[in-house]
Parts: structure tokens; sequence; C-alpha cells
């Protein structure tokens, strides 16, 4: 199996006037492809950095990242941005829809940096409402569906550009337990069934059985179960 | 939907406060249609003129006098073929607001000179020499309070009493003119200049200026220089002008019209950068997610400025429109109510264009540091917010 995200020796660390703080040293780590990862760990243990990182949010202060085949160290903010649209669906914890666009133009969204026709868009937007359940919604605003509802809008938008790799930082951490079951079952559908490599930042355990394995940080390296437990 | 569906969206998202900056911004754009008209009429009324008639006024004002006695010297100027002389009546027909110039006229020299007058009926002019309490008016004025050949129009003096007090004149219309067949921007009420004189209780024997043609336009500032010697040591000094140059100074006298409208709309426009400009800041502080999100999906940094920018161009020129729109809709009902103030009032295509023009670079201005504010965005750090 190929590797979806090859990070070697990655570190991140920011500047607060004149002192330098770590916030990621040393990270090693292989995803393959069609993997479902579940990154566990405390607050400010470097997850969503991390995360960044690999969805090309955030450039690294050192070492080297892969994803998709593409070194990102290279990258400047136009070309990330290219690539992004191309390689990355996102899904954050408070689903970030622009409330003035309805569901269907949410989900457009991301197309409207691609060549495709009107009606090319339209009829994608369309297949990923379906896809997550939201064929009935999609004149809806963001603000006339519940918590659940949005999520799989932004789960639609994700996926509509088809990307390869799916990066969700604490995506039922809004929602309630049933929700979250059912937006953690999507997740897995669009990785077993789509083939879609899902990497998820998350707090809660049971979040993390829907993935294939789980990885825990802490203070800005992986560390293994044991050690994160202690 | 596409980019430009995105830029509306994002535009409308609150509409009570869009509709308030587009409101404030079309008034700025209708006042500065409509003052950029007033301007242009204050300077029409200075390129009708002939180039082969000179104004002699008085040397110290407009409104000062000159003596009737000049009229035979200035005949004498070697080049001067013919002269003629008005007078400003003041007056008011029924209310101070039916504003049109009243002048008396000698009528048989008047019209020698104005001969882009055409009289009607064909008798007008005989029988306004004759008939010393006749008028003649433009036809534009005669239209305007619905006057027919025999009215008799009352005008209250207000500068002129009859010698015994009564402020009351009786004129009987007896002919209308037109300008090269079309009606006067500056339409006039002329009568006659015997029974004016003859009748006022004071400044008798007495012209507000004299119009002479000549006989050779080039020899124009030679021969206003020789009737201005003639003068020059009297008591009524005078001052020779084509009448292009003194239109411009009685246009000069209430005042530099383009400098005034100049001021005005700075002050305005200045206004409009600093409401507009806060709105947009604040629109753009509320959006930072938003922004965030869009360069997150791969919207470049420039894109996200162009959508800023382009927000703020469209706002502006949206309001630019509708407010020259505006202008261009009752410019024609407004020309009406100020005939006679000034030249002819216009709401030009030119200056409609140009209005919806600048309100486009009004939005570069305003839109430009939040538009560079959004593209520095880092996506990260305003993800946080």
């Amino acid at each position: 199996m190929t590797a979806a995200v090859v990070c070697k020796d990655l570190a991140k660390q920011y500047t607060k006037g004149r002192e330098v703080v770590p916030v990621l040293t040393g990270i090693n780590l292989s995803i393959d492809t069609g993997d479902f990862l579940a990154l566990m760990g405390p607050s400010g243990s470097g997850k969503t950095t991390l995360l960044n990182l690999i969805g090309g949010l955030d450039v690294p202060s050192g070492g080297e990242i892969i994803v998709a085949g593409d070194s990102l160290a290279g990258m400047n903010s136009s070309a990330l941005a290219k690539w992004r649209s191309e390689h990355v669906g996102f899904i954050f914890q408070f689903y970030n829809l622009l409330p003035v666009l309805n569901a269907q133009r949410n989900v457009e969204l991301p197309l409207l940096l691609t060549k495709l026709s009107r009606k090319q868009r339209q009829a994608n937007a369309a297949t990923a409402l379906e896809i997550v359940g939201l064929a009935d919604r999609a004149k809806h605003k963001p603000g006339e569906l519940s918590g659940g509802q949005q999520q799989r809008v932004a789960i639609a938008r994700a996926l509509v550009a088809d990307p390869d790799l799916l990066v969700c930082d604490e995506p039922t951490g809004d929602l309630d337990r049933e929700t979250a079951d059912e937006i953690l079952e999507l997740l897995q559908v669009l990785n077993r069934e789509h083939g879609k490599t899902v990497i998820m930042v998350t707090h809660d355990p049971r979040a993390a059985e829907f993935a294939r394995r789980t990885l825990h940080m802490d203070k800005g390296k992986l560390v293994s179960a044991q050690e994160a437990v202690a | 939907m596409n980019l430009l569906g995105l830029l509306w969206a994002n535009m409308f998202r609150k509409r009570v406060r869009t509709n308030l900056t587009l409101l404030s911004v079309a008034v700025a754009f209708l006042l500065f249609v409509l003052l950029q008209a007033v301007a242009t009429a204050f300077e029409g009324g200075a390129d009708v003129a002939g180039a082969d008639r000179l104004v002699v006024g008085s040397k110290y004002s407009q409104i000062e006098n000159l003596p009737y006695s000049q009229r035979q010297q200035i005949l004498g100027v070697e080049g001067v073929e013919a002269i003629t002389h008005s007078s400003w009546f003041g007056g008011n027909y029924q209310d101070p607001k039916n504003f049109f110039a009243k002048f008396p006229v000698e009528p048989l020299s008047y019209f020698d000179i104005y001969r882009e007058f055409q009289l009607q009926p064909a008798d007008a002019l005989e029988r306004f020499a004759q008939q010393r309490t006749a008028v003649v008016v433009d036809v534009a004025l005669a239209q305007r309070f619905g006057w027919e050949i025999g009215d008799v129009i009352p005008i209250i003096g207000t500068i002129y009493s009859k010698a015994d007090g009564d402020r009351l004149w009786e004129f009987e219309l007896v002919g209308t003119f037109s300008e090269n067949g079309e009606a006067s921007s500056f339409p006039l009420f002329l009568m006659h200049y015997e029974y004016f004189n003859e009748s006022i209780a004071f400044g008798k024997d007495q012209v507000g200026n004299w119009t002479v043609r000549i006989s050779d336009p080039e020899r124009a500032g030679e021969i206003a220089q020789q009737i201005d010697a003639l003068f020059e040591n009297s008591a009524d000094p005078t001052r020779t002008a084509t009448e292009d140059e003194n239109n411009r100074q009685f246009a000069r006298q209430l005042g530099d019209m383009g400098f005034i409208t100049s001021m005005i709309m700075a002050a305005v426009f200045f206004t409009i950068i600093l409401l507009t400009g806060n709105t947009m800041s604040q629109a753009l502080r509320e959006r930072i997610p938003e922004l965030a999100v869009l360069k997150t999906l791969g919207f470049k940094d420039s894109t996200v400025l162009c959508l800023i920018l382009g927000e703020a161009v469209a706002l502006c020129m949206l309001g630019g429109a509708i407010g020259a729109g505006l202008a261009a809709l009752i410019g024609p009902g407004l020309a009406g109510a100020v005939e006679g103030f000034f030249g002819r009032f216009e709401v030009t295509w030119v200056g409609v264009v140009s209005a919806i023009g600048l309100s486009g670079l009004i939005g570069l201005v305003i839109g430009i540091i939040p538009a560079l504010s959004a593209q520095r965005l880092a996506i990260v750090d305003a993800l946080r917010k």
C-alpha cells in the first residue's frame, strides 16, 4: 500500500517576542492510502498543528512532509492553495459554512476554482449532498439546519472536489452522541466505500474507535498508547 | 453560482447595513451629478455669446449703472457699428420664486444687435417700438406662465418704483422671441426703456451696460481699450469685454461655482469614504473565519483580495449608478424649476458616466485596505477567531 502522508523529522515552532515555542518536534509518521487515523492527545499536544501541516494550511519549521506524493515544504502560498483545492477536504468542529449561502452553494464553493461548467458544478454538489443524505435540504441555509446537518453539508463540501485526503479537526466536538455517531459512521463509509484517507483529530476515545488506528500525541511528539495513558 | 454570485451574496449579508450604505452613496452621487449640472449651467451661458459683440459695463461692479450720455462717445469709436443697452430691472411676477431676468431695452437697436432672436408675430417689433408699455418675452417664458399676446402682465418692482411711489408695473405682451428657433437658456423679459426711464423715481438716464457690435472681431481687444480709455478719468469708468468674458464675470460675482461645487463634493466624498470604509472594515472583521475557510478550500490570497475589493467597488458603483440614475430622472424636472436662474441646466450622460466611474474609484480607495488585510490573513490564526 502506498503512503498518503509521510512526515520526516517534522518540526514546528512559533516565536512569541524573543521566545521560541516548540510545538512539534521530531515527528516521523507514515499514513497509508485508505487509512482512517485518529490523532488523540491532550489540549496543546500539537494535534491540530500536525493536522494543519498535513493539510497544507501551515508550513513546517523543519523536516519534510509529503502528502499525496507532493512535498509541501517548498510550495509558496499560491501553490499550496491550488494543491489543497485538488488534494484535501477539510472538516471542522464548528462546520465553518458560509451563512449567506444555502447548502447547495456551500458545497459548490470548492468547485468555483475548477474549470467545470455551472451545470456540472451543480450536479457534483447535488451528488455530494446525496452521499451525505441531505439532498432534500439543498436550498436551506446553514441557519436553517441542525448541527448534525450542518456537519453533513461540511462533509459534502469536503468531498465534492473528490480529494484523496479528508482532514477532520474534532468533527464531532460540537455534536450530541447520537449525531456524532452518525457523522463518524459517514466518515467510515467514505473511508471504506469511497477509499478516502481520513485523518481525524479528536479528544473522544469513542470517536477514535471508528478509526482503523489511533496515534497519540503529547508535548509535540508522537507517543505510544501506554505513554499517553501515563 | 460563480465568484460574482459569491461576491453579491456577501455584499448583502446584512441587508439593512448594505442598503443604508447604498443610500448614502447614492445620495452623494445624486448631489454630485446635480451640482455638476449647476456648475456647467453657470459656464454654459458664456459659450453661446458671439465674439463680434462687446459689453461695456462699469469698471467697479456689474451693479453700477452707467450714464446714458456715454452712448454717442462710444458710437464714435472707430470700429463700433451699432450700440444698444440693457439694465437690470429686478421685480417679481406674482411670486419671488417666479424668477426671470427683466431688462428695459431700446427695442430697435436691441434686436438689431441681437439678430439671433426672431420675433413673432411679424408686427411684434413694430408694436414693441411704438407702444411704451409693451413687452416681448422669450417663448419659453410665455409657455411657462401661459401668457398670450395681448395679456397684461403685472410686475412688482423690487428695485424701481414709479415716480408716484407705485411699485406696480403693468405691461402688455406684444410678441415672443426665440433664439435661432429654440427657447433661450436664459429667458428674458424685455420692456421698453423709454417707459421705464420716464417712470422711475430715481436713476434716470442711466443704463446697466452697453452692448456694441464691432466691424472686426479681430480688433475686439483694441476697440475695448479705446472705449475704456474714453472714460478712464471720468466719474463712470468702464470695463469692456467680450460677451463671453462678461458672462463669466457675472457668474464670478455669484461665486466660483466650480470651486464651490468641488469643495462641497470633496466634503461629501470624504465623509462617504470614512463611513463606507468603516462599514467595509467592520464587515471584514465579522468574516475573518469565513475568509480563512475560503483560503482553506483553495482560494488564493489574490482571489480573496479581489473578492473584497470587488465587493467595495460593486457597492460604491451600485450606489453611484442609483444616485446618477436618480439625477438623470429628476434632472429634467429640476431644469424647469430653476429655469431663469442661470443657463441651461442639464444632466448629461457624461455627468452620469463620470459619476459611476468616480464611484468605482472611491470603491477602490475604500476597499484596498480591507482587501489587503484579507489577502494577508494567515489561515491558521484566522480560523481560531
